[in-house]
């Protein structure tokens, strides 16, 4: 896996035998990860795709640095993280956004945070509410926002601030179909590097195969938990893609069937685990 | 008007005819309600008032411990045209809040920095838990002598009764508020850049707002409360001597209009705290005057 790369390479996110053991309330530990070795390269897009509850959310809190591997190594650009950095944005996978802002203040929320003057801040989160279709919906608060309203603000939270790696969980899993295929497009275009920067580099947990194919290099599924790398999955499907589109392709549903069929035996162990456990 | 325009906000309105005469037809048993609650309000007290005073003429009870409803008026105008034997009633009005707002004042702060400041720093609160806990379970109504002795019969004494009495509900919700932050909320902030200090501010302290909220209302009771014995057990001014006072000279009637004076000013303080209440937390939901 190493043996290949040409010295002065170095990936944007590198996990090395990872492993996250959590405490739980009752005082037993709980392995959540385990030795998880997984590879990003500078500007790739890696989607991750496993059975529920294996360990994804945790996977990326532990690259984003607001956890600390129990074990082993997670590296940031070659650099062994610990604390957060300023060039990860993370898209939650539970509500985040701040319910006392305003949906505008909650966009220059970053910004903000990062010492950018409050008018700049402003005219770039007016940008981005554009974008994500929510322009007119600026001086509301979130609890007056439908949930793929409240999902696409922290959308635009986090694009706002120009992330180099960009860690999504599950992000647009509250979004309707339409929604969906617009705001991935449009994920694949600020990807892309249409600002004129290298692309960031993403990792994508989703449930939804399909979309994990159309968008990624790479697909990575994950084991029942305690998850590690079960399978990498390339996707050799030519770019600039449009994510409607590209379903269409016979290489599409090749890759789909094979990735379904390495998945669908992990969701069958977590299915028949849960099963035991509650008879 | 603008009465049903409130009343209305919470369903949506198809401009259609029948849609429109079955709002305005809620609208309307809406208001009705409301007069009916507040027609038996008034019933009650006007029952309660007639009762008291025919018992106390027809001498069911003794009129010199239970007074009257119309000797307690009396006395309330009787001090408010010739003042009290220690001065104008607004001016012992005036002392005794002033008393309650500087010791609520201190208090609050004090039990909000703290409470936040625990609610932190783990360490901090590890440290003086315990210390806190001895604090809260002493009856602190007893320091009352002890600050008239320390601090003298002017003002000090009395703020610093209110200060005991306010700062313990206080600094428990706000830490409480302070540790039940949404640990997502928290996350975010710091993904996005906030530094510690910054998520104090604005993460911790907005959303242990509506926690602190809770305990000012019953603080400002407790900041009266502390002025009003500490005035009680010596003072040159304050609504709390005239309590004293009054009962001093057997005025029953004396005793209870204090009360009812001293209920008025609660009763005032607790409308101008929900007001800012409503204007703080237009960010949350359930709130008809929701910015619009
Ligand atoms: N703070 C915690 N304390 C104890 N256990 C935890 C904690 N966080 C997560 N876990 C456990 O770790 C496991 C993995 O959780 P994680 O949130 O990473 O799953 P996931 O793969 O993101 O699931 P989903 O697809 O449903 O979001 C779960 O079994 C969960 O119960
Ligand atoms: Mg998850």
């Amino acid at each position: 896996m190493i043996s290949g790369t040409p010295p002065g390479h170095v990936p944007a996110i590198e996990l090395r035998g990872a492993s996250k053991v959590f405490r739980t309330p009752s005082g037993a530990s709980h392995t959540a990860v385990r030795d998880l070795g997984l590879t990003v390269e500078q500007g790739e897009f890696v989607a991750v795709v496993g059975p529920t509850g294996c360990g994804k959310s945790t996977t990326l809190t532990l690259v984003s640095g607001l956890e600390e591997p129990t074990e082993g190594e997670v590296l940031v650009g070659g650099e062994p993280v610990t604390g957060i950095r300023p060039e990860v944005g993370f898209v939650f996978q539970q509500d985040a956004v701040f319910p006392w802002r305003t949906v505008l203040s909650n966009v220059t929320a970053g910004p903000r945070f990062r010492g950018v003057p409050r008018a700049e801040a402003r005219e770039r989160a007016r940008d981005w509410l554009g974008r994500v279709g929510l322009a007119s919906f600026a001086d509301r608060y979130p609890h007056q926002l439908s949930g793929g309203q409240r999902k696409r603000v922290a959308l635009a939270q986090t694009f706002v601030c120009d992330p180099a790696i960009l860690l999504m969980d599950e992000p647009f899993s509250a979004l309707d179909v339409q929604t969906r295929a617009l705001m991935s497009d449009e994920l694949l275009e600020l990807w892309g590097g249409s600002h004129g920067g290298p692309a960031a580099s993403v990792v994508f947990v989703t449930h939804d195969l399909e979309e994990a194919i159309a968008l990624a290099d790479k697909v990575v599924v994950m084991t029942a938990g305690p998850a590690t790398v079960k399978q990498v999955f390339p996707v050799r499907l030519p770019r600039p893609r449009k994510v409607e589109a590209i379903r269409l392709e016979p290489e599409f549903v090749e890759i789909y069937r094979e990735i379904w069929s390495s998945l669908g035996e992990e969701v069958r162990i977590t299915r028949e685990r849960g099963a035991s456990r509650v008879a | 008007m603008s009465l049903e325009s409130v009343e209305s906000v919470g369903a949506p309105i198809a401009p259609t005819a029948p849609a429109v005469g079955r709002a305005s037809a809620r609208a309307k048993a809406a208001r009705q309600r409301r007069l009916t609650v507040y027609a038996a309000r008034v019933l009650v007290l006007v029952v309660v008032l007639v009762a008291w005073e025919l018992m106390a003429r027809n001498g069911v009870i003794d009129p010199f411990y239970f007074s009257m409803p119309t000797r307690i008026w009396d006395q309330i105008v009787q001090w408010t045209l010739h003042g009290t034997p220690q001065g104008s009633l607004g001016e012992q009005i005036w002392y005794t809040l002033y008393e309650a707002l500087l010791g609520w004042v201190f208090g609050v702060a004090g039990g909000v920095v703290l409470g936040i400041g625990l609610g932190r720093v783990r360490f901090l609160a590890d440290v003086f838990s315990p210390y806190i806990k001895v604090l809260n379970a002493l009856p602190r109504i007893a320091l009352v002598p002890i600050f008239l002795i320390l601090f003298g019969l002017g003002p000090a004494s009395k703020v610093a009764s209110a200060v005991v009495l306010v700062f313990f509900p206080v600094f428990f919700n706000a830490f409480q508020g302070a540790r039940e932050v949404d640990r997502n909320l928290v996350a975010n902030a710091r993904i996005l850049g906030a530094s510690n200090r910054r998520v104090t501010l604005q993460v911790v302290i907005p959303s242990a707002t509506s926690w602190i909220f809770t305990s000012l209302h019953v603080s400002f009771g407790f900041a009266l409360i502390g002025a009003i014995v500490g005035e009680y057990l010596g003072a040159a001014k304050g609504i709390g001597l005239l309590v004293s006072m009054s009962q001093n000279t057997f005025n029953t009637a004396g005793v209870y209009a204090a009360m009812v004076i001293l209920a008025v000013v609660a009763l005032l303080a607790e409308g101008l705290l929900t007001f800012a209440e409503k204007r703080l937390f237009r960010w949350k939901p359930g709130d008809s005057g929701s910015g619009e």
